[in-house]
């Protein structure tokens, strides 16, 4: 048992301990008096708080909605409209994140609320393409034999459709935790906070220790949720 | 008990009707066989039967009652169903798959696990092995097994079986086939069981309803199809040799004890007394058994020459293959095509000797019945 826990914790152990050890030695160690004021311990605790508000509101919106609307799509009355969804998402994702930040901008104005939504809506497409791809992907003859032994549609959806379906809705969360990370530290340029602000401060100030804090801490927060979420889908699916 | 009136299927967008006027009727406690040639509409019929289809014209009655007004869940959970794909859950395991139906009906959990284990071991699936896997850790021949227990755990009055032995050799088909029977035998379901293999319907049925292109061409009894196909179609499809087909019809113990055969040998008798048992026999050779009656082997001609010594024992050699006296002639006369010789042994399940076959008899009964 505790080999168990150890195989689990372990590499995101080790991850925070990096992450942990470059902070602490900047914060100690400034190369200068800028970025000793620009760059404490309250700082940095901060903007990982407002980073994970960002991600974690922006994210639960997106899982209820992006799972909720995928079932929806994929039932046999909204299935063309589904199908069409498919087509716009793909399209969707190549908008690059900061113009969609920036139209939010001009239409709702500044805050972390509206980064919240952009975040959310952003995040949204992947897990609600996968969710109906993963849905409609379930072998036509599966669905029949549930169907022929008496099955009712809401027992067939969640017991045959969904849980079928959940490594790719779970992969579908993956990749939008990855993107919503990232897109996240852009919160910053409409006043939404976050690890981007390290980043464009120390942008601004051409201080590239600031900036590699931000820049590590984020990347480090993706490989450690991606990571953690698998482990737990390998746990829960034993039988692909 | 089910009752099939004028009944048709068009499918949107279709000008030609996948079933036409068809009209049939099943027996209580029968085996009826639908066969034909692919795309005839035996799939569609029997999908119309638990209503996956909805007919677009005619009746279908089940017990005398109107199936088209029943609730359609109520009805396919009384009526077992194995799809033609064999459509296994990927994601539960083995137990969990059979249990579908007891689920449904929210059985309590122990009885179903009860129940679940017997029906393994009816279709030959040991519980404690295969329970917990998944699907994809199975067979062909063994997921079939499972689809068959799937549609029976609950012991509904009626099963649907749409090629539920298509995806497996023949020598497990023949297996596959003569548990299937035997299981029925204690039943007695009513069976729509559909194949394309006119063999396995000869074999397997009480009627068989032959199709083509949707529309019923002759409902008889095996037998009947054999000696008056309804026309050059029917005949076609059961193929030039009927009388050889006919051995599928007949069992081995049913012309066990009419069959004249001299007595085994046992393993201690002397070898002068055997040599004249095989002197007399007509395949030449004689089967040798020990003293609980189990079959120890066969002494041929050859042997006599080529070994030495004193008993029987001494000079008998391994029997390739045997057969149970449940299996009919057909099986009997594969394996003595494969084994290559002119007879084969009848044992029963502890391999105790219980007479033999031999070619001359298949041809007698041929000859019988042609
Ligand atoms: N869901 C469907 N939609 C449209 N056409 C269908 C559908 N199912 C079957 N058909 C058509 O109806 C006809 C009969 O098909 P069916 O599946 O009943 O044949 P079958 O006798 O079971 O054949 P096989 O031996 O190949 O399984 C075929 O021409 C087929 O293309
Ligand atoms: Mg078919």
């Amino acid at each position: 048992m505790a080999r168990e826990i150890w195989k689990w914790l372990g590499i995101p152990l080790i991850m925070i301990a990096i992450a942990a050890v470059i902070v602490i030695y900047s914060v100690n160690n400034p190369t200068d008096s800028i970025v000793a004021r620009m760059l404490t311990y309250e700082r940095v605790f901060r903007v990982i708080r407002e980073h994970m508000g960002l991600l974690l509101v922006s994210m639960t919106g997106a899982i209820i909605v992006g799972v909720a609307g995928g079932i929806m799509l994929s039932r046999p009355s909204l299935y063309r409209i589904g199908r069409v969804m498919e087509t716009f998402v793909n399209i969707g994702q190549t908008v690059p994140s900061l113009a969609v930040l920036a139209l939010f901008y001009t239409i709702l104005g500044l805050g972390f609320n509206v980064a919240v939504f952009a975040l959310f809506l952003y995040s949204i497409l992947p897990i609600l393409r996968n969710t109906f791809a993963g849905i409609d992907g379930v072998e036509h003859n599966i669905i029949e034999a549930a169907r022929g032994m008496g099955m009712r549609p809401l027992r067939i959806l969640t017991k045959i459709e969904l849980p079928i379906a959940f490594p790719i809705i779970v992969a579908g969360i993956r990749t939008a935790i990855v993107i919503n990370v990232g897109a996240a530290t852009l919160a910053t340029f409409i006043g939404g906070g976050g690890l981007g602000d390290l980043i464009v401060t120390g942008l601004s100030v051409h201080r590239d220790m600031i900036i590699v804090n931000g820049a590590v801490i984020a990347a480090v927060t993706a490989i450690l949720l991606d990571y953690l979420i698998g482990k737990v889908e390998e746990r829960v699916v034993r039988w692909a | 008990m089910i009752k099939l009136e004028g009944l048709s299927k068009v499918f949107p967008g279709h000008n030609i009707p996948a079933v036409k006027d068809l009209n049939l009727e099943i027996n209580e406690g029968d085996v009826c066989v639908l066969v034909g040639p692919s795309g005839c509409g035996k799939t569609t019929t029997m999908k119309m039967i638990n209503r996956l289809y909805e007919p677009t014209g005619g009746k279908i009655y089940i017990r005398g009652e109107d199936a088209l007004q029943m609730n359609p869940i109520k009805l396919r959970l009384d009526i077992g169903y194995v799809i033609q794909e064999i459509g296994l859950f990927p994601h539960m395991t083995i137990e969990e798959n059979i249990a579908t139906v007891p689920n449904e009906k929210q059985w309590p959990k122990d009885e179903t696990k009860q129940k679940v284990s017997e029906v393994m071991t009816l279709v030959g699936l040991d519980p404690k092995v295969f329970k917990d896997r998944y699907p994809s850790a199975l067979s062909g021949g063994q997921r079939q097994r499972v689809g068959v227990a799937r549609a029976m755990v609950s012991d509904p009055p009626i099963m649907l079986m749409d090629e539920p032995f298509g995806a497996v050799d023949p020598i497990t088909r023949a297996r596959l086939q003569n548990e299937f029977l035997r299981i029925q035998e204690r039943m007695g379901k009513t069976i729509v069981f559909v194949t394309h293999d006119i063999d396995e319907a000869i074999k397997m049925s009480d009627t068989i309803a032959v199709m083509r292109e949707g529309e019923l061409v002759q409902h008889a009894t095996p037998s009947d199809l054999l000696s008056a196909p309804a026309d050059e179609f029917v005949s076609n499809l059961v193929g030039r040799n009927r009388s050889i087909k006919r051995l599928h019809l007949i069992r081995i113990n049913e012309i066990l004890d009419e069959v004249d055969r001299a007595k085994p040998a046992s393993e201690d008798a002397k070898i002068g007394e055997v040599e004249k048992q095989i002197e007399e026999s007509d395949i030449r050779s004689v089967i040798v058994v020990d003293k609980d009656n189990k079959l120890k082997g066969v002494i041929g001609v050859s042997d006599l020459k080529r070994k030495s010594g004193e008993v029987a024992g001494d000079y008998c050699q391994d029997v390739t293959d045997t057969i149970t006296s449940d299996a009919t002639l057909n099986d009997a006369l594969s394996v003595m095509l494969e084994c290559g010789e002119g007879y084969v042994a009848v044992v029963n399940e502890d391999d105790q000797y219980e007479g033999t076959i031999t070619l001359g008899d298949l041809l007698n009964v041929v000859k019988e019945e042609g």
